[in-house]
């Protein structure tokens, strides 16, 4: 009994050691050196390897920040300028800070704005509809509601409204890492500045098609009329192909393009107060009458002047 | 367009065809089968049938309602199936406590936990049979009949004819002595030797198996390269002792042979796609099933076999293909 | 020679053929016709038009907007109203010529004589140009090109024209009617094309659930004496019509995946474009007329109509003409059920390649909730190119391209064989033709960087 015990421990034993000696031996032989920095840069990523900077994973990312000579081409949606100031003094580069950035939905066409005109019955996926046709409302270019946004978040920051149809986004979970953007077939979901205190505004249609046409298929379509343009003071709103869209970097949250909008496609969020329509119309027109003057004084001027 | 119509991509029209529609095949295809097993062992073999099926379908349905939280699947009918093949392994005499272990052995842990129907790597109903093989030997092979309805013949004997078989061999005994102390012939064989329920009719298996044919529910590759090649090993192994080695009909009519290579190995979700695979899948079957027979502590082997080889199927799902057009 | 067909999969769908026995009427024009600049494959033709034009029957309304392309031609006589965007029967928008009917003037270059014309002309570069004028364009579903695939590359050889007149989708009687009533305009049709290609053997395919057509073009056959023309019977099985699938029941041959069916000598045309073929070469008859069946589920026999129609007319017409949409219709498809497309926009128009106006009940094509795959792999025994649909569907879903191509994705037919026969209702065609989308991407992605890194190393 006593022997069978010493003869177990000691094969045991052996066995180990020869085992230990292996590892040891292959550790040395197939070890890849590898720049410490990257496993420092890697432990200060947010870890969820989105792909949403645009490389494989944080790992990925890590590695090409140590080889790289600045991190100008990098950027980390998830951890925002807190990470990449932590990736920056590991590396010791510096960087500018960005603007933290959110993913906005621009389609308003809920079930009440948008009537469907026919029933898809295929696989419920946005791609697959897309492929299909022009989606089962009478608009061509909105929201399919197969939710391949929802399925490409990781963060769970994602939801179909069951009551809209439409896509939510979680502002406290979105990390604005893009992949939702890649996602939708329709680019419906755009990456835009959070705006101070969350407020922002943005044109909640993508439309393209011609005014009547457009208002026809949805309610609150963009109908291009270019009424927000016109009364913009900053220079903020464009439109293209009948549809408006306002450059996040130069509006200035004054909501007057949201007031003037026919037809509501125009959305402000998370502001304090809800929008006096009518008190804006009237600062609006005040300001216009103000310049309208003005130019009649100058012009009279000249008159005089030339007189 | 004022009514709404539909859209979706082609194609248009579908065959009618449905996992439902699969699973009734299959039952009904068992029927010969059940049906000869209870006129043979009477209320205690409808019992355990009943017991074995209706705990296999309230299991499936408690476990996605209260802890999957997910849509029943009981509609499909895979329950009922699993049920069945559970109770068709089991002798008639075995407590019905017994029967229950097996289905949730064979619903709850071989089925539902890879993610039901489609997704599990053994066949449930075999899994619960070998786990009870294991744990309850004793019950597992107490083959008293019970008293069946009509009596078919002699010899339904008290134990299956292997696990005799298998005494007589290890008692010194040859295989022509025990031929004759049983009064065993190739007509009894084909119809009427006792075992299990399933395994008593090789008749009505066969009848049952030919109705899945013809309704183009399972293709014949697979039960013939089990039963092809459990022949050619039986036909090798007594052509060299006829005394030690029982012959090849002699094998394929008992110890499950049937049931497990019509029914049991042919089960969609464990077995291979290809034909190829098929094939190869049903030869190592065949393989395992001799080797245990011939060299092994268990007299018969098909549940083992099956088992061993449904850990294969997702390598042979892997290496084997269909052939493609145009891709030499 | 016995019955053929091709080596591998196929689906034996319920063949729901109600419109077989009804003669083809012509369907009147209505007072507005839309005609569509994007009839073929290939990019879409260029307007030469201008608003406020008069135009005749059969004048040239667009030109071929590149090498894969086709002329348009007008289908009516009138003034064009308007050059625009107008929704196709999917609801994306293509550009439209629209047509203000007025009276129906034809282009005095078209002879309307109904005599048959057997001479066939000797100058082959004479007739690819009639042809191409003429925009005939495939018209068994994918409306390729005709004189594209009538010119085969230099080095590659024609040995057999195969005249498919196997119509395996369910529902649809166009070219089985049109092979009952213009049979020896069909086999003129093919007589030119044979000639075009240097005189190759010809076998008109048809299958053996049309054992009218089979008698009749074999009488045609032997009437108007074109040596090397036969008749072969095809067994019924969808889908026997594929080109590839045609080829290898004819002919035992495979096309290689990414290959042309000329690479193993084959040429395939529909009867129906055989007939244009014959129009526009003895006729100079531009392809504006085809045939269209108007058909579905729980439709007496007298509203189920062949009709001869010419393109742009509007499908709500049609519709209308032939007595209205059935109330038990729930959807309605624009081609055979397999491979057809569902329309959205019902004022749609129809097009060359337009095959039938098809009601399809509640019952016959509402899908079912999809649940668990049980590996059955009758999906993979129902595909006619031998893929394996079941690991197709789950190669997407875990977005492995290189698998996907491995694994042959880029090959699929679409013919909607896995889609029928899955038990479980898995939507597997739905997924594959985006896997086949996205490896073709990857393939013309690599085929551009090769041949850029191939230019880069000349220089």
């Amino acid at each position: 009994m006593t022997q069978t015990i010493i003869w177990t421990v000691a094969i045991l034993t052996v066995l180990g050691l020869v085992l230990a000696l292996i590892l040891f031996w292959v550790a040395r032989k197939f070890r890849v050196e590898e720049d410490p920095r990257i496993d420092e840069v890697e432990k200060v990523m947010p870890g969820a390897n989105c792909g949403g900077c645009g490389f494989a994973g944080c790992r990925a990312f890590a590695d090409a920040a140590v080889k790289a000579t600045t991190l100008d081409n990098q950027y980390c949606p998830v951890g925002g300028d807190e990470v990449m100031q932590k990736v920056a003094s590991i590396l010791g580069f510096t960087v500018a800070k960005k603007a933290p950035q959110l993913a906005v939905v621009r389609c308003n066409g809920t079930c009440a704005n948008r009537p469907r005109t026919n029933e898809y019955d295929g696989a419920q996926s946005c791609r697959v509809k897309a492929a299909l046709y022009s989606g089962d409302t009478g608009c061509s270019y909105g929201c399919l509601g197969c939710g391949d946004c929802v399925a490409a978040c990781q963060f769970g920051a994602l939801s179909m409204d069951p009551e809209t149809g439409l896509p939510v986004v979680d502002e406290e979970k979105c990390t604005a890492c893009g992949a939702c953007v890649k996602a939708c077939p329709r680019h419906i979901i755009e990456l835009r500045a959070k705006g101070p205190r969350g407020m922002r505004e943005f044109v909640s249609c993508v439309n393209k098609d011609k005014g009547p046409v457009a208002k026809k298929a949805c309610a609150a379509a963009c109908i291009g009329c270019g009424l927000c343009a016109k009364t913009c003071q900053h220079g903020a709103i464009t439109v293209t192909d009948n549809v408006a869209y306002i450059d996040f970097t130069k509006c200035k949250l004054c909501r007057e393009c949201e007031a003037v909008c026919p037809t509501g496609a125009i959305h402000g969020v998370n502001f304090p107060k809800e929008l006096d329509k009518d008190a804006v119309k009237k600062r609006i027109a005040d300001r216009k009458a103000k310049a309208a003057e003005a130019a009649k004084a100058e012009a009279e001027k000249k008159e005089v002047a030339n007189g | 367009m004022d009514k709404k119509y539909i859209v979706s991509p082609s194609p248009h029209i579908h065959a009618n065809i449905s996992t439902t529609s699969i699973m009734r095949d299959v039952i009904i295809a068992l029927c010969p089968a059940i049906l000869v097993s209870i006129l043979a062992y009477g209320w205690a073999e409808l019992l355990v049938l009943a017991v074995s099926v209706a705990s296999c379908v309230l299991l499936e349905w408690a476990v996605t309602r209260w802890m999957l939280k997910k849509p029943s699947t009981i509609g499909d009918l895979s329950a009922v199936v699993t049920g069945l093949l559970l109770a068709m392994n089991l002798p008639s005499a075995i407590p019905l406590w017994i029967v229950f272990i097996g289905a949730v052995i064979a619903i709850c842990v071989a089925k539902l936990p890879f993610g039901g129907i489609g997704q599990n790597v053994f066949n449930p109903a075999i899994t619960g049979r070998v786990f009870l093989l294991i744990s309850f030997p004793a019950q597992m092979t107490n083959w008293t009949p019970t008293r069946g309805f009509i009596q078919i013949t002699d010899a339904v004997s008290g134990a299956t004819p292997l696990s005799v078989l298998q005494e007589t061999l290890k008692s010194g005994g040859t295989i022509s002595q025990f031929m004759e102390s049983n009064h065993y012939t190739m007509a009894s064989l084909i119809w009427d030797i006792g075992a299990s329920s399933g395994e008593l009719s090789a008749g009505a298996l066969l009848i049952g198996f030919a109705y899945l044919l013809i309704r183009r529910v399972v293709k014949p590759w697979i039960p013939v390269s089990i039963l092809g090649t459990m022949a050619l090993i039986a036909a090798i192994f007594h052509g060299i002792n006829p005394e030690l080695y029982t012959g090849a009909g002699f094998n394929l009519m008992t110890g499950g042979a049937l049931l497990g290579a019509l029914f049991m190995a042919t089960d969609y979700v464990t077995s291979p796609m290809s034909t190829l695979g098929g094939v190869i899948y049903g030869i190592g079957i065949g393989l395992i099933v001799m080797m245990i027979r011939y060299f092994g502590a268990y007299p018969e082997g098909m549940s083992f076999a099956i088992l061993l080889m449904n850990c294969t199927v997702p390598l042979l799902n892997m290496w084997f293909h269909q052939k493609k057009y145009g891709r030499a | 020679m016995g019955k053929l067909t091709f080596s591998m999969g196929g689906v034996h769908p319920h063949d729901s053929k109600f419109a077989s026995e009804r003669p083809i009427e012509v369907l009147p024009l209505p007072p507005t016709v839309y005609v569509s600049m994007a009839q073929h494959l290939g990019a879409p033709a260029k307007p030469v038009v201008a608003v406020g034009d008069r135009v005749k029957v059969g004048q040239v309304l667009g030109e071929p907007g590149g090498f894969i392309s086709a002329f348009i031609h007008s289908p009516a006589s009138g003034t064009v109203k308007s050059i625009a965007p107008r929704k196709d029967l999917a609801g994306n928008p293509v550009m439209h010529v629209e047509i203000a009917v007025e009276g129906d003037e034809w282009d005095p270059s078209v002879d309307l004589s109904q005599d048959l014309v057997t001479a066939i002309p000797d100058d082959k570069a004479m007739i690819l140009d009639r042809i191409k004028a003429c925009g005939v364009v495939g018209l068994g579903g994918a409306t390729f090109p005709t004189h594209v695939k009538l010119n085969p590359p230099p080095g590659k050889v024609a040995e057999c024209l195969i005249i498919n007149g196997s119509e395996c989708e369910p529902y649809l009687t166009s070219d089985y009617r049109i092979m009952l009533e213009r049979p020896k305009e069909i086999i003129v049709g093919a007589a030119i094309m044979q000639k075009v290609l240097g005189g190759c053997k010809c076998v008109v395919g048809i299958e053996e659930n049309k054992p009218a057509a089979i008698a009749t073009m074999q009488a045609a056959i032997a009437e108007l004496g074109y040596p090397g023309i036969t008749v072969q019977v095809l067994k019924k099985r969808y889908p026997q019509g594929g080109e590839k699938q045609l080829i290898d029941a004819v002919m035992k041959r495979q096309v290689k995946s990414g290959g042309l069916p000329i690479d193993v000598g084959a040429v395939v045309q529909n009867a129906t474009t055989a007939f244009s073929v014959y129009e526009a070469v003895q006729k100079n008859k531009p392809l504006i007329t085809n045939i269209l069946t108007v058909t579905g589920d729980d439709l007496p026999a007298e509203r189920q109509h062949n009709y001869l129609f010419r393109i742009g007319v509007p499908f709500s017409y049609i519709a209308e003409y032939a007595g209205g949409i059935p109330a038990s219709a729930a959807k309605i498809v624009s081609g055979g059920p397999m491979m057809g497309k569902a329309m959205s926009n019902l004022d749609a128009t129809t097009v060359k390649g337009s095959s039938s106006v098809l009601y399809l009940s509640e019952a016959s094509t509402r899908r079912h909730p999809e649940t668990n795959c049980i590996r059955c792999g009758k999906c993979a025994d129902a595909c006619p190119m031998g893929l394996e649909p079941f690991l197709l569907n789950r190669l997407y879903k875990s977005a492995d391209l290189e698998a996907l191509e491995k694994n042959a994705a880029q090959d699929c037919i679409e013919c909607g064989c896995c889609l029928y026969s899955c038990p479980a209702h898995i939507p597997l065609l739905d997924h594959i033709r985006q896997a086949k989308g996205q490896v073709m991407g990857v393939i013309r992605a690599r085929a551009a960087a090769a041949k850029a890194a191939a230019e880069a190393a000349k220089k």
